[in-house]
This record gives structure tokens, sequence and C-alpha cells, in this order.
């Protein structure tokens, strides 16, 4: 398609990709990060922030994203030239491990309660999620994995009475012995 | 070297230890102190500017008239969100600046005191960094690395907001050498690989063009030497943004007059049909590329920046090389030398004769006239005038601005300073304030358009104050100009609101401001006119009455290719040009 400017984002693929953010657990930097991303315009799908080298004061940012190549590589480029930053990495371009947490209500069960609620608990083993609180007519499910299991589980429940879900956004590593 | 100071000595001593002469500022309640402690010394002089704006732009030309950082001192609330303008200039323009701002006493901060304003979070999206300071330990550390930040690297400005209570809080002082950056390190040195690819592909080019910019002002004069050099060498037709005017002579041969949207149309045609690009610190803006689908669709591009993030952020290019132009220069001519590489010069022939064919054209031409000064006659005869002598020239934003590009000529470096970027109407004459105080003896002179120029008319009282001789050589066409050219070009003339109504007497403006005043209509009487501007000793206000409706040509109308341009033989109807798609662009 000719335009005036590059090529319309729609007319390339989109993809998501995993970022992993070392930064100087300073105050303001997250300001500075989610502002970058909605001051150009891009999309955040998920972030995820703690500090994990106390010694060090780094927190490590996971964002999760999504674009055109050009534009992700664009977003690497502009995390990278905040002060703050010390390294960009693209974890979707190495075999990353990548797991979330996603609390989920689900109760409500209706005329087909009691069906329901063995259902629910089914799935719940299927997927390898906790009950972590139950009453009588409702549980709260706590399930840790990939985005999509806890996408696939979460549908599977609106079918039977979700509630409410919480989840984490993802925190992901890279495999083998290297570090960062 | 540690000694125990309060933090407001602290600021003044950092700024005598980084070299600072100069501070342009504005006093208020939150910064009391640290203007106490300049009051107590002499090595900083403080320029007390009449508008916070006015503060920023000043030291902005300070700082690319003199290749040093611009320091700025501005009170809280208020005084921070004035100088946002100036921030957002300077940064979208890399230059370099500090700019300190007061700030209520951390207990109070977050409860809505008196002038308290969240400085950080405002201007964090138009500086390069900003801090703010809550503890005294770690005041002398954040000065520092702020210079650092703002110089190196890609320039550009950096707040430090400073708590009334840290200003007068005692601590430790250190000094720069003790600091270093955790995370922030720009890479200087390009990639060799790459370089050596780079000038292979140079030896082998048919119809090379150099795409040079501010990134070559920004390295310092040695990279516009560099520049020379490697021209020189290959023999290559160079063409330079209006950001790095200057950076190669504009009476070079080899030159080509400025690219982009008002830029000469051998400069755009060379672009367009090259079958390699160059670019040396530029950023493939939008007024550079016009329609980007059309852009130069058959060469290869190699791209010197050093921001990582500039490198293929509008145009993919073949070979990125992240580093400071003037490294990679020196390393591409070293390459070139060691290689021995002949530019082809069979090809370079046919290639000048092509550029020879589109020089022919004279784009920059215009019909003179008897009666009325032409905008474009007036800053030839500026430059005719000022060429021999030690001559700055800074803008405001619009026609005069793009003529003053066209027809006034830079043979070096850090002699242009105009708001390419952001476009901010009133960066002239403070700007022009900041180049005089770096360069006291020069011939300053802001070109100006009637319009603009009342944007930060106040600052002549600075001027004033200062005996700054700056001139202010104002393009009177009574209209905004560029706005009403727009308007001709995409609204059928109806020139909504861009008629300059009820304007002020200008001479008698300037000596108001105990400048003198100088009126002249008459293409005749031009040149003895700007003679007595230029013999004047003190500030001048020239009230330049020009051809109302001029249109500032060539020009690539938004959404067009560079083969697309408007030339001044033009014959149609301008309004005709733009499609519907391209009237939707800026
Ligand atoms: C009314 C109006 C009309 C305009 N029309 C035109 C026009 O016709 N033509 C035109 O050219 N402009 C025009 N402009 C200006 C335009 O908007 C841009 O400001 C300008 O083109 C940018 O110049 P540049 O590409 O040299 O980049 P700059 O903004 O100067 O950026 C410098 C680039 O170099 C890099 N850099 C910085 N330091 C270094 C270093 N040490 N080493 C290596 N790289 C470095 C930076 O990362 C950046 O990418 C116009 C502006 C206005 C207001
Ligand atoms: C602060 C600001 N406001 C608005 C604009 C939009 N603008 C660009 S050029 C221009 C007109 C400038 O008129 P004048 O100073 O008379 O210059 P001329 O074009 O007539 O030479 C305007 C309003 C701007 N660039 N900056
Ligand atoms: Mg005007």
């Amino acid at each position: 398609m000719k335009s005036h400017y590059s090529d319309p984002t729609g007319a390339q693929t989109i993809e998501r990709r995993t970022l992993c953010v070392l930064v100087d657990n300073e105050p303001g930097v997250l300001a500075r990060i989610s502002g970058m991303f909605s001051g150009r315009g891009y999309n955040i799908e998920s972030l995820t922030v703690s500090e994990t080298e106390h010694e060090a004061h780094l927190s490590r940012i996971t964002i999760v994203t999504s674009g055109t190549a050009a534009m992700l590589n664009q977003i690497e480029a502009q995390l990278s030239r905040l002060v703050p930053v010390h390294k960009v990495v693209n974890l979707s371009a190495k075999a990353a491990i990548e797991r979330e947490l996603a609390l989920v209500k689900v109760a409500q069960f209706g005329e087909h309660r009691s069906e329901h609620r063995m259902e629910a608990l089914r799935l719940a083993t299927a997927f390898n999620a906790k009950t972590v609180d139950a009453t009588l007519n409702s549980f709260i499910f706590e399930l840790a994995g990939p985005y999509e299991d806890v996408e696939r589980f979460i549908n599977l429940m609106s079918a039977i009475g979700l509630v409410e879900v919480s989840r984490t956004g993802a925190a992901a590593i890279a495999r083998g012995a290297e570090g960062l | 070297m540690s000694e125990m100071m309060t933090g407001a000595e602290m600021i003044v001593r950092a700024m005598q230890d980084q070299d600072v002469a100069h501070v342009f500022g504005y006093p208020g309640g939150a910064v009391l102190p640290i203007y106490d402690a300049l009051f107590q010394q002499n090595s900083v002089q403080h320029i007390l500017v009449r508008h916070e704006q006015g503060a920023v732009h000043s030291a902005e030309g300070y700082a690319r008239s003199s290749g040093k950082v611009g320091v700025v001192l501005v009170t809280s609330g208020p005084g921070a969100t004035n100088a946002v303008t100036g921030l957002t200039d300077a940064l979208l323009d890399s230059i370099p600046l500090v700019c300190f701002t007061g700030q209520v006493p951390t207990h109070l901060i977050g409860s809505d005191a008196f002038q308290e304003c969240d400085t950080v979070g405002i201007t964090r999206h138009c500086t390069k960094h900003n801090y703010l300071v809550k503890r005294i330990e770690d005041l002398p550390r954040i000065i520092h690395e702020a210079f650092y930040v703002a110089r190196t690297g890609r320039p550009g400005p950096v707040v430090i907001d400073v708590p009334k209570d840290v200003q007068f809080a005692t601590g430790v002082y250190t000094g720069p050498d003790q600091v270093s950056h955790k995370s922030y390190r720009p890479k200087v040195e390009g990639d060799a690989s790459r370089i050596a690819a780079a000038v292979e592909m140079m030896a082998k080019a048919k119809r090379p063009v150099f795409y040079t910019g501010g990134g070559i002002i920004n390295a310092g004069t040695e990279a516009s030497a560099l520049l020379r050099e490697l021209a020189k060498l290959t023999g290559f037709p160079v063409t330079s943004t209006l950001m790095g005017l200057g950076a190669f002579p504009a009476n070079n041969p080899q030159w080509l007059g400025m690219l982009g949207m008002h830029g000469t149309y051998e400069a755009n045609m060379a672009m367009h049909d090259c079958d390699l690009m160059i670019n040396l610190g530029a950023r493939f803006d939008d007024r550079i590329t016009g329609r980007l689908d059309a852009f130069s669709p058959g060469s290869k591009k190699i791209h010197v920046d050093i921001d990582p993030s500039s490198i293929n952020k509008t145009v993919k290019v073949d070979v990125g090389i992240i580093g400071d132009c003037k490294n990679v220069l020196a390393e591409m001519i070293r390459v070139w030398k060691d290689k021995k590489y002949q530019a082809d010069a069979e090809a370079l022939k046919g290639w000048w004769g092509e550029i020879n064919k589109w020089r022919a054209k004279n784009s920059l031409g215009y019909v003179n006239d008897k009666q009325l000064i032409k905008p474009q006659y007036a800053i030839e005869r500026l430059y005719a005038m000022t060429k021999d002598r030690n001559t700055y020239i800074t803008t405001e934003v619009g026609q005069h601005q793009m003529w003053a590009a066209q027809h006034f000529h830079f043979d070096e470096p850090n002699r242009w300073m105009t708001s390419g970027g952001l476009g901010t109407m009133g960066y002239g004459l403070p700007a022009a304030i900041g180049v005089q105080m770096a360069h006291k003896d020069a011939l300053v002179i802001d070109v100006a358009g009637e319009a603009s120029i009342l944007m930060n008319m106040q600052e002549m009282s600075t001027a004033a104050q200062y005996r700054l001789p700056v001139k202010v050589f104002i393009l009177n066409n009574e209209y905004m100009g560029m706005v009403r050219q727009w308007q001709e070009l995409l609204h059928g003339g109806r020139y909504s609101e861009s008629y300059s109504q009820a304007l002020p007497d200008f001479v008698k403006l300037a000596e108001a401001y105990h400048a003198k005043g100088i009126r002249c209509d008459d293409p005749a009487k031009l040149d003895a006119a700007i003679q007595e501007m230029i013999d004047y000793p003190g500030p001048v206000i020239f009230d330049c009455l020009v051809a109302k409706e001029e249109n500032c040509l060539p020009m690539i109308p938004s959404g067009k290719a560079h083969n697309e341009m408007i030339l001044p033989d033009f014959t149609g109807q301008i309004g005709d040009v733009i499609d519907a798609k391209g009237k939707q662009l800026v």
C-alpha cells in the first residue's frame, strides 16, 4: 500500500516480545520507562518490576510488548538510551522461560452448581492450579505458568462462572548457565 | 578534595569546577540561597533575563556558538514551567544544557505548597535526564553527573531540581574527577568492520552524496575539519540539513546547499537519484525525507549517529554505525588512505554533470523588484555586507528563517543558531543574547519575523542591561508568512488569523528599550541602512519592510517526493499542488 509515511503497521506482522530491562532502582525510574511507551505510542501488554539486586540497587523490569519488528527494535533502542538503564535484553530472541501468576476467582455456579464445582476443580487439577480459597459457592485458584496456559485457563473458567482475575504479568529468564 | 559547604555553595562551586563562566537565570523564593552564593563570588557571571524561556534559549545560543554546556537557573513553580519550551527546544536540537530549578523544601513536596510543581514529572519528557535531589550527600555527584550527561553522547538538556532545604543543608563537596556513571556510557568509537564496509561502498559508488547534519556540529569543530578532508579525498557532493549549516563551507563547489522541504533542487535531486547516501549525524527528519516510500528509492544507505535509536528509526539503512562523527570520520579517512582507494572518477564526472544540470535551474532564484524590498534580497545584502566580519546569525521561526538558511552562507560551524526540531518562535533574540555573551566582539544578528519577535521581545531589556549590541533584523511582511503560505497552499488562500494586526512601531519600541531603531522600505537605501545598523555600537531593531505575500520557494509540498518540488518558476496554481492526503500532514 502506498502511503505518505512508512508502511502502516497493519501491513506488517505484529509480534510479541519479552524484554528484560535492568535499571538503577531510583525514584521515578518506572515513570521514565512507562512514559517512554506512552509518549511514543507503544504498547505495554504487561510490566513487572522488582528490586533483584539489593546491594547494587538494581531492579529488573520485565516488559511484554507487541509491534512490528522495526517498532520493537526501536523500543529496545529507546529504552537503552534512558540514563538509568543498564541493559536491555530481548528474551524472546533467546530460549527463555516465561511465567506469570494468576489468582482466579470462580463463583455463582447457578442451577448446575455441583456439576460446575466439580468441573472447576477438575480443570484446576489439569492445569496444576492450587485452590487457595474455597466457600460453598466459590473458589480462588492460583495458577503459575506460561502466558498461553493462563489465558486458556481463564477462558475455560469464563464458561463456568469467572468473577475476577488478578495477574502479575510475566517474569522471564533465559535458559542455561549464563546470566544476563 | 573534600570540603564542607552548603548546598547552595556547592552549586556555585560545581559551576566553577565545570568551567561555567555564565549562567542565565531569574530569581525567586526557592532559589534565594543560590542567588546569595552567586552574590558572594565573581567567577560565575549571572545574566538576568526577563522571562525564563529567554534564559533557556540564551543558554542554547551560548552553548551552540561556543561548544560549551549552557547553564540556567530558575525558581520553582512558574520559573520551572516557563523553562519548559526552552528545554523541549534543546532536547529536539540536541543542545547541551544544565538547568537548575528551585523546589519547595523536601517535607512540603506533594502538599501543593506555594509555587510547587512536579518539576521532574513535567520535565521528564523534555529533558535527556532529570534529577530531584533529596539529600545533600547526593548533590555534588548529581551536578557533575548532569554536566557529563548533558555534553556527552547525544547532547541534551538536564534538569536538577533542588529543594530549598537541600540548598541550606551542609555537606561534603566532591569535585568532578571523582564521578563515574553507573549505567550511562555513550559509544563514541564506531565499529571498525562496519566502517571498513562503509568505506568500501564509498570507493565503489557511482552517484554518492554526503547527507550531513547537526551531529557534525555537536561533534565539535574537529569533525567539521574532518568532513572537509573526507569530501576532498573523495570528491563527493555534500549537502547539509538546517541544523548542519556551516559544518561544510557554503563557498566550496562540492556543496549542494541545504536539502529538504526548502532545500535546493540539486541537493534534493542528488538525494533522490544517488546510489549511495552517507548520512553523517543527521536524523532523517520528515522535513528531509518528504514522502517516505519515495525517499531515495535506489540508494544504499550508510548512517553514522551517536544515538542508536536514530538508526533505522524512520528510514531503514544498509550500514548503521554507532559512534561520534569525529571518531568515525577520522577512521573513514584512515581506511580510505590505507586501502589507497580511489573514487570512480569516470562515474563521478557523469554524476557531477547531472548535478550541474540541476544547479542550472537556479532553484533559489527570485524576481527582484525596484520598489519593494524582496525578503531574499534583504538577506542577500545582509550577507554581502557582513560576510567579512566575525558574524553569528540566529533566527526566529518562519519564512525569514528559511530565507536566512538559503541566502546567508556559512563557511564555519557554530555560526548559525536556529530552532530546527521544535520550531520555536521567540528563540532568536534570547539566543542572540547568549551568543553575544559568549562572543563579546562578534556581530550577532537575529534574523526575525515581525510576529516571532514579539514572543520574547522583553529580552531587549536584557540586551540593554548588559550592553549587548545584538541586532534584530526583522523581515516585516505583516504576516505570519509561513502560516499564510500554507493557507495559500492548503486552504484556498483563506488567511485565517495570520495577518499581523496592530503591530507596534518597532522603531519606537527600540527606543523604549534603549536601543536604536531603523526602518527601511526602499531597496535603494537598504545597503546604507544595514551599514548604519552594523556601525551602531549598541543593540538595534531594524524594521525591514518587505514584500508581503512572497512565498518561500523552492518547496517540497507535504506528502510529495524529492523530485516533485515546486520551483520558483512554477506558474500553476499553488493551491492545487497538494492532494487531500498530503493536507493532513504538517
Ligand atoms: C519552518 C521550518 C522548516 C524547516 N525546513 C527544513 C528544511 O527544508 N531542511 C532541513 O534540513 N531542515 C528543515 N527544518 C529543520 C528540521 O525540522 C530538523 O530540525 C532538521 O532537519 C534536523 O537536522 P538534523 O537531521 O541534522 O538533526 P539534528 O536535530 O541536528 O540531530 C542530530 C543527529 O546527530 C546525532 N548526533 C549528535 N551528536 C552526534 C555526534 N557527536 N556524532 C554523531 N552523531 C551525533 C543525533 O543523535 C541526531 O540523530 C525546518 C524547521 C522549521 C522550523
Ligand atoms: C511558539 C510558536 N507558535 C506557533 C508557531 C507556528 N508558526 C510557525 S511560523 C509562524 C509564523 C511566523 O511569523 P513571522 O515571525 O512573522 O515570520 P514569517 O513567516 O512572516 O517570516 C507560526 C505562527 C510556532 N512555530 N511557534
Ligand atoms: Mg512575518
